[in-house]
């Protein structure tokens, strides 16, 4: 620790004011505040600060999503397997998977990075926090077989369009990483939707079996709901998806990790599901009587266990930045964005992953429902004063 | 019996070095200062010139915009130097103490009335320890109050303990309230914390007595006035910290300005934690002794850790503090430390490991543990004020100078102190004390 200490402070005048690399200051400070929390004081104002600070809350997203990502890397592989119909050991899976999936973490980071070490270059701020966390989602969020380059563009759209142009970390209006996601969406159709969810790479001596089907319980649902895997299989993850959505038990780990540190908003997290499943039940009341497999039909808990809807309302609908900023305000933007998800899922298989949509629909309409709770509390307010 | 408040929201740091019941005394100082600074708003104009003879109780400077207010002399003894500091502005009236304290005698009044309460408390400088709500200066004689509000308990950080300390002093504690209630025309409200009922006695009508109970900020008076008699537009509240009454009761009781209070040494840089009797505008080095050695790496503070300033060896008692907190400074960089479990640091998240001992008192130091950053988290500062505010939408009015939107979300009920634990917990570390400050400096000037 001493020795880098050593080493920091060797090589710190250098990028400091008249040094060679003056322009590097930030990404520089960025590199140094990362190894060690800053000496800096209190000035003014309270003389004693709480320990927590950006980078502890966005290192607190990262270990709840890590139950996902190492289940999403075992699952990977075993859907590989399970189309070659061969008999693997859970390391093989897990090993198999971890391959595919490290260099698209690798190149999510490095990508949005760089656009963010340019931008604090150009604007001499320092480095926020933020893509750490956007950083690890985006790849969560894709299909294992997505390009690498593919990849990158997404980190580096999200993250000069959905951050940097409002003023960086903490000014967007819309949760980058899903941005990232619904641009790679619309964007690539052919590479985010169809058959596209398990690696099919070629395996010597096998091939794939006669059985295998490429589609989702989230495409499947829309055409007869008795095509989709059982409650069990959906909730533990042994289906196909994006590599970080399918177990529902490895979100809800997360979930649990992120209310409990007070990370993440339990208003939020509970609504959506909430929303999710009164308007499934609604579904349900006015599903056709005479198609008992229509996707209205399907029972309103299983919209929590298909597709990524608990992803999304776990580690994407909580962004404190792109949602609801009030108490109430966030029990209405949870509801909602629950609400729409099954909406759109159930009526419009053109876009089956309605929860994304849906996220980022109600990211806009946060500040109107921020801005009516704050009206309604003024409103109070003056009753009160009369 | 007043009104039961329990407050939910808020935070009690639990902090080492609290004052241990022990009281020294202060030795006699060989110099005095009163410092004009200590009074926010207050433009000083001199009565007592260099080299002029005072006696205790007799005014040194009195305020340019309300001449009526006058601040007094804690001792007697000869004014020996004005120290003025940028543009001439009066920073310190020192005094050289006489051996013996030689007092003014003012004439207290057999039966007390509205009108003779002010003119005394006007004449002696005791005017000065009644503030109001909103903008926290000296209270404005001739803008009567809708009431008057003590709080007998401080739930801040190592914050001294009113019932060790007005225990001693009942009697002109109480002698204070039913003044204060005469003026208020028995509108005196006291928050009180469980079992200090004693403190207050038969001095005023038990349902002005409120019982609070609650973390911190519970015992912040602008919290009290908030749940127990709100402040709307147009509406005045003074109010009185309780060591202040004191010195109201003892004016009332023996005709003399003694302007001697109790002021908590405490700290985790502190030896031996406790208090010393002293007066206002002493020497800190008098009031500290060998309690505290002022270096680098050591933090003194008068006041709290939330909302004190930083002191240092050659400063004076201010006018109104009554704690002085002495804690590390953190100028040492730590490595990975946002990645560390955490036993030893304090979050009102659950984060680190601390959590998990709920009982612990902790050794912090003034490091801010992470960089200013843009408002990112939402619904911290919801945790930890008790009032029926939106405290971030507020602070962005201020940000924006919407001097309406502040006004309809509530700016004169609060105080910068109330926002101290906001302050605390932000993730993003912004300096919320600072903007609300701003906010009411906009409100002042407007008039």
């Amino acid at each position: 620790m001493k020795l880098v200490k050593d080493l920091v402070d060797n090589i710190k005048p250098h990028f400091d004011k008249g040094g060679k690399l003056e322009k590097l200051h930030y990404v520089f400070d960025g590199f140094e505040t990362f190894l060690f929390v800053p000496g800096t004081t209190t000035k003014h104002g309270v003389h004693i600060r709480d320990s927590m600070d950006l980078k502890r809350t966005m290192v607190m997203v990262i270990f709840a999503m890590i139950p996902c990502l190492l289940f999403g890397m075992w699952n990977v592989g075993y859907q590989h397997y399970l189309a070659y119909g061969m008999e693997t050991t859970p390391w093989e899976n897990f090993l198999f998977g971890a391959i595919k999936t490290t260099p698209i973490i690798i190149v999510s980071y490095v990508s949005g990075l760089t656009v963010e070490f340019i931008f604090a270059t150009m604007n001499k701020h320092s480095i926020s926090e933020g893509y750490l966390v956007t950083g690890m989602l985006i790849p969560l969020t894709l299909p294992v077989t997505t390009p690498l380059w593919m990849v990158a563009l997404g980190g580096i759209f999200c993250t000069l369009l959905g951050k940097e142009i409002f003023g960086g970390t903490g000014m967007n209006f819309m949760n980058p990483a899903l941005l990232a996601r619904a641009f790679l969406f619309f964007a690539f159709p052919a590479f985010l939707s169809g058959e596209i969810w398990t690696d099919l790479s070629p395996e010597a001596g096998h091939s794939i079996v006669d059985g295998y089907s490429g589609a989702t319980n989230l495409v499947a649902f829309d055409y007869n709901i008795d095509n989709i895997q059982s409650a069990s299989s959906m909730f533990w993850g042994f289906e196909q998806g994006s590599i970080g959505e399918t177990s529902v038990f490895c979100i809800l780990l997360g979930a649990a990790f992120l209310i409990l540190t007070g990370v993440g908003s339990w208003r939020i997290i509970l609504s959506v599901f909430v929303g999710g499943y009164l308007m499934g039940f609604v579904m349900n009341l006015l599903a056709p009587a005479g198609d008992l497999t229509h996707a209205m039909h399907m029972p309103a808990h299983h919209h929590w266990l298909i597709g990524s809807f608990a992803f999304g309302a776990v580690f994407m609908a909580t962004d404190p930045v792109s949602a609801s900023h009030t108490p109430t305000g966030k029990y209405i933007y949870g509801l909602l964005i629950g609400a729409f998800a099954v909406i759109l899922r159930v009526f419009n298989p053109a876009y089956p992953e309605g929860i994304m949509l849906s996220i980022l629909l109600f990211n806009v309409f946060a500040p109107l429902i921020d801005h009516l709770v704050v009206e309604q509390h003024i409103k109070k307010r003056l009753k009160h004063a009369q | 019996m007043g009104k039961a408040v329990h407050i939910r929201k808020g935070f009690d740091i639990k902090l080492v070095g609290k004052a241990s019941n022990e009281t020294a005394h202060a030795p006699i100082s060989s110099v005095f200062a009163i410092q004009p600074p200590d009074f926010k708003t207050l433009i000083p104009k001199l009565l007592a010139k260099q080299g002029d003879e005072v006696l205790a109780g007799q005014p040194l400077f009195y305020d340019k915009d309300r001449p009526e207010i006058k601040i007094p002399s804690p001792v007697s003894g000869e004014v020996v130097e004005i120290v003025r500091g940028a543009k001439r502005v009066i920073l310190e009236v020192r005094i050289v103490p006489d051996k013996e304290n030689r007092y003014v005698t003012f004439d207290v009044p057999k039966t007390l009335t509205k009108e003779n309460i002010t003119a005394l408390l006007l004449e002696s400088g005791c005017w000065s320890y009644i503030r109001q709500r909103p903008f926290s200066t000296i209270a404005d004689p001739e803008k009567p109050p809708k009431s008057i509000f003590v709080s007998c308990f401080d739930s801040a950080p190592l914050a001294p303990d009113n019932n060790y300390i007005i225990g001693s002093e009942k009697e002109n504690f109480q002698r204070g309230l039913s003044v204060l209630n005469t003026l208020a025309a028995g509108n005196l409200n006291v928050g009180i914390a469980e079992g200090q009922a004693d403190l207050i006695g038969n001095s005023i009508s038990t349902d002005k007595t409120h019982q609070i109970n609650g973390p911190h900020p519970a015992g912040n008076v602008g919290i009290q006035i908030h749940h127990i008699d709100r402040i709307k537009k147009g509406e005045i509240v003074w109010y009185v910290n309780p060591q202040d009454v004191v010195i109201i009761g003892r004016l009332f009781g023996s005709g003399k300005y003694q302007a001697e209070r109790t002021i908590a040494i405490t700290g985790s840089l502190t030896q031996k934690p406790s208090y010393v009797k002293a007066l206002t505008g002493q020497p800190l080095k008098d009031i500290i002794g060998d309690k505290i050695t002022f270096t680098d790496n050591t933090r003194v503070i008068q006041g709290n850790v939330l909302t004190g300033r930083t002191t240092y060896e050659d400063n004076f008692l201010s006018f109104y503090e009554t704690q002085i907190s002495a804690i590390p400074e953190g100028k040492e960089p730590e490595f990975f430390g946002w990645l560390l479990p955490g036993l030893d640091k304090l979050s009102l998240s659950r984060s680190f490991f601390s959590w998990i001992t709920p009982k612990k008192k902790y050794d912090l130091t003034t490091n801010t543990h992470g960089e200013e950053r843009a408002f990112v988290m939402s619904g911290e500062y919801e945790k930890v004020l008790p009032m029926d505010i939106m405290p971030v939408q507020l602070l962005k009015s201020i940000m924006a100078q919407d001097l309406e939107r502040m006004e309809n979300l509530g700016i004169y009920e609060v105080s910068e102190e109330d926002f101290a634990l906001c302050e605390f917990v932000c993730t993003s570390k912004i300096d919320v004390q600072r903007v609300v400050g701003e906010g009411l400096e906009y409100f002042r000037i407007e008039g």
